[in-house]
């Protein structure tokens, strides 16, 4: 196995397309290196992206925020901007893991890591995020949401990489909000997430929605239905009630000792309607 | 297997070593640069006994790759106390008796020194949920977090 810490995305690319075994990209290894000490792991080649130019910045533009690669989660919830912007976002990255592996996990890394219970990855498909993927014809953007394809699965080819996660700017009321189940307060993996990004108009109408479930399937689940039952109302208990039953009909888990279908089920409800509460208040909404 | 040749700092001192790709930190510190105070306890990132500061933030250093460190600020426990002056951390725990058989310790030690830097004046929520990563199968926690409330308080005194 060799290392390589590149200092251009270019250089990383092809360094990844030249590999003639296993190849693997290091950000903030907290997922890597456990597969790493595995017996089964076999790798030709790790590229850490950290030496590239960037990669550990947060850049805010007037389109919104650019999070690099290998930008910690921790750096996440220092970025007060970013903290204002987008707090359903921060508040989901901040959440994987301890503080030591917040000083090193990356919410690229969540997503690539393709976990069906990543907890960034609902906050950031319901805040419409998008990644910045570089591979040897250059560079492309794709939804957040088209990334993981089935658990430990990518669409990405194995020489491509992503650079950065960009975030649009918020309307002016727009909140977003993200809550997850988990039988220990910390340090645990996700049963359920529910993560909702709405905006309202000024009298507190819900003009656009997005609710997503993590760790009910597969991968992320865009709740359409929610958000449907919130656009053109207040949050009214009518509206909560039919949020909550469409994330309900959504869900679709497996069955394990961490949590029963039903049991799911019912939480991937429950937690939608209150992360739809929460978000409606940071949107500056009153019920 | 090539070793990789690392130039790096640790405890203020200018290091150099040489490594295999796969070696971890932790297994740097400990079997080639006679560092014993970081311990293995999982070796996947859930207890937090081998945790060290790498450029100012607390990292598990059996999830960090001893290449990594190359340019890098780490700080182990061996650093943490002035000559034979204990850091008030240090101090603490044994006034409270904040541990029993002192494999988690170190850990514990270099999470709450990274702690105290970041928040002066941490709630004990903030302590339980910054020191969630570190375990501790002796003390129930309850001695540790008085050690670290108390270690809080005298440096706060001693810095203002």
């Amino acid at each position: 196995m060799r290392y390589e810490n590149p200092t251009t995305i270019e250089n990383a690319v092809d360094l990844l397309a030249r590999s003639d075994g296993p190849a693997y990209v290091l950000a903030g290894g907290t997922d890597l290196l456990v597969r790493m000490k595995g017996d089964d792991f076999d790798a030709e080649l790790v590229v850490d992206i950290k030496s590239i130019a960037g990669m550990d910045q947060i850049v805010e533009t007037a389109e919104g925020f650019t999070i690099g690669a290998a930008v910690p989660c921790a750096a996440l919830g220092e970025h007060g901007a970013l903290v204002a912007a987008w707090p359903g976002v921060v508040e989901a990255a901040n959440l994987i893991g301890s503080t030591q592996v917040q000083s090193r996990c990356t919410i690229s890394g969540n997503l690539c890591n393709a976990s069906p219970a990543a907890d960034s990855v609902p906050a950031m498909v319901a805040a419409n995020a998008r990644a910045r993927i570089v591979g040897p014809g250059g560079a492309r953007m794709i939804d957040v949401a088209d990334v993981p394809t089935a658990p430990g699965k990518t669409s990405l080819a194995r020489d491509e990489i992503i650079e950065a996660i960009s975030l649009p700017k918020p309307d002016a009321r727009s909140g977003d909000a993200y809550l997850r189940f988990t039988p220990r307060t910390e340090m645990d993996i996700a049963v359920v997430g529910a993560a909702v990004n709405l905006t309202l108009d000024d009298e507190g109408i819900v003009q656009t929605a997005r609710v997503v479930l993590g760790a009910v399937a597969p991968s992320v689940v865009v709740v359409d239905a929610a958000a449907a039952a919130l656009v053109g109302n207040k949050l009214n208990d009518a509206t909560l009630k039919a949020v909550e039953a469409a994330c309900t009909a959504a869900s679709n888990p497996i069955d394990d000792k961490r949590g029963t279908v039903e049991f799911r089920n019912q939480v991937a409800g429950v937690l939608g309607r209150r992360a739809a509460e929460i978000a409606y208040g940071r949107a500056g909404g009153t019920q | 297997m090539t070793s990789i040749s690392v130039s790096t700092t640790i405890n203020g001192d200018d290091v150099e070593f040489l490594c295999n790709v796969d070696e971890t930190l932790l297994d740097v510190l400990r079997n080639r640069l006679g560092l014993m105070g970081a311990k293995e306890g999982c070796g996947t990132g859930d207890c937090g006994a081998c945790s060290t500061i790498m450029d100012g933030r607390v990292v598990c250093s059996c999830l960090v790759l001893g290449a990594e460190t190359q340019g890098r600020e780490v700080e182990t426990i061996e650093g943490m106390s002035d000559g034979r002056e204990l850091h008030p951390l240090q101090v603490k725990f044994i006034e409270h008796a904040a541990l029993q058989c002192g494999i988690c310790t170190p850990g514990f030690l270099m999470a709450a020194k990274a702690l105290l830097a970041a928040h002066p004046d941490p709630s004990e929520e903030e302590i339980r949920f910054w020191l969630a990563g570190n375990l501790c199968r002796c003390t129930g926690y309850d001695k540790i977090v008085r050690a670290v409330q108390d270690a809080a308080a005298e440096m706060r005194g001693a810095n203002a």
